[in-house]
């Protein structure tokens, strides 16, 4: 066995130390809080968004449009907007997170029920269907595809940002690990292993998501 | 507001090395290149992945693996190693991630680009005696050409706002004002890197609508 050091790409000794592994689970763990928030109030709000801009097409470019500036403002500057308005919290965090998931997740919701076709809206409703009945059991899942495929984008562009807020000292969990790494003059082990988890994070989530889009669009393959 | 006035009024803070000018072109010197880079690699790449399912299995996972890559820890990965073999600060370490940033877009729209044309119009370009050749070039190149173009167009606004990380390895271009402006602190000098930038987004964003527009001419002749 050749000697490792902390010169080497990976110096696997650091690794299997127990406060090595400790650091490596609570990055973990605060990554996947991180990504969970973001989701969730992505979500909300972007369905909100998606609803206004259904019931009211007018306003659907402006919606779609303002989800896009968002999402052409640099994350650095974003923050950086932010932590004179909120600080150095992880609310200004979170807030630029959810902001860059608008995007994909209000084009992706506009598009997955704008393309329910009329005539089975119309069926639905010679069935005697109220509002809610028929979105929760014809519209949403004929919308299903295109709502994941959303939410993969979003998901997996999260993950990857979710690094970029240690930047501002908040969570950041594997972007934390990576900013050490740097600081210790560019111990490659941390950086590798905060990419490696950050990855098999977003891989994760996605297959898990690309997993319940086959389930729920499995009426789609009958 | 008054600040950011002051700061873009001032005639030194446009000329120099450190100007808004020369971080202008930095900024965007950086992001054609690796946008050039990326197209070179995604389109044939995509082009590949159509004629053989071997290859599109390969891409498309390649694809989702470099998606899934912060771009700040490519950075901070391939920093140490540029200067180590060579490439210096700066310049190239940014391309890289801006590279893997840019690359699955295009390829995966390549690839549907290629894969929604119609199987109608490839019989009927055999039908009227197409060589393979004339069919890619007449036939498959100019249907799929609008999904390219909606790829290129999600990644250079990818690549332009993300550019901005460049400032971590000594890239002289935008994202410098916003990272001197947040440590010095600086608000006129980090809103007017960041509305550059957003700005150099949106125009990216617009210009390639129009491309997409130009490049999607027959829709309307064919309805």
């Amino acid at each position: 066995m050749i000697a490792s050091g902390a010169n080497d790409f990976i110096w696997w000794e650091w690794v299997s130390r127990e406060s090595s592994l400790n650091k490596i689970s609570s990055a973990a763990r605060e990554h996947l809080v991180m990504t969970a928030i973001t989701m969730a109030g992505g979500v909300v709000i972007a369905a909100v968004l998606s609803g206004i801009a259904l019931h009211l097409p007018r306003l659907q470019r402006w919606i779609e449009g303002t989800a896009t500036v968002i999402y052409t403002i640099p994350s650095l500057a974003l923050f950086g907007f932010l932590i004179p308005i909120t600080g150095l919290s992880l609310l200004t965090a979170e807030i630029a997170l959810v902001g860059y998931t608008l995007q994909s997740l209000v084009t992706s919701m506009i598009a997955g029920y704008r393309s329910v076709p009329a005539h089975v809206i119309e069926a639905a409703e010679a069935m005697g269907m109220g509002r809610f009945k028929r979105f929760v059991s014809v519209e949403t899942p004929l919308a299903a595809s295109k709502l994941i495929a959303g939410l993969r984008i979003a998901t997996v562009g999260t993950v990857g940002l979710v690094t970029i807020a240690a930047l501002i000292g908040q969570g950041g969990g594997f972007g934390g690990l990576i900013l050490e790494g740097r600081r210790l003059q560019n111990f490659s082990t941390m950086i590798v292993i905060g990419i490696a988890g950050s990855v098999t994070l977003a891989m994760l989530f996605d297959v898990i998501l690309l997993g319940i889009g086959r389930v729920v669009t499995r009426w789609e393959r009958r | 507001m008054n600040e950011l006035w002051r700061f873009v009024t001032t005639a030194s803070n446009w000329q120099g090395h450190s100007g808004i000018w020369s971080r202008t072109c930095t900024h965007l010197e950086v992001c054609i290149v690796s946008l050039l880079i990326a197209v070179s690699i995604a389109v044939p790449g995509g082009i590949v992945a159509f004629r053989s399912r071997i290859a599109a299995l390969v891409g498309q996972t390649a694809a989702s693996v470099v998606r899934a890559i912060p771009s700040f820890a490519l950075l901070a990965l391939i920093f140490p190693l540029s200067i180590r073999w060579g490439f210096g600060l700066g310049f190239w370490p940014t391309v890289v991630p801006l590279v893997a940033l840019a690359l699955p877009p295009i390829f995966l729209s390549t690839l549907t680009g290629l894969r929604t044309v119609d199987s109608s119009a490839l019989h009927a370009a055999h039908a009227m005696g197409m060589s393979e050749r004339q069919t890619f070039r007449y036939v498959q190149v100019p249907l799929s050409a609008p999904f390219v173009v909606t790829g290129l167009r999600i990644a250079t606004v990818q690549v332009i706002a993300t550019a901005t990380l460049g400032a971590f390895v000594a890239l002289n271009g935008l994202g410098s004002f916003i990272e001197e402006g947040r440590l010095e602190p600086n608000t006129a000098k980090l809103l007017t890197g960041s509305l550059i930038v957003s700005s150099l987004a949106l125009g990216g964003f617009g210009a390639l609508s129009l491309c997409e527009r130009a490049v999607s001419r027959w829709r309307e002749i064919e309805s």
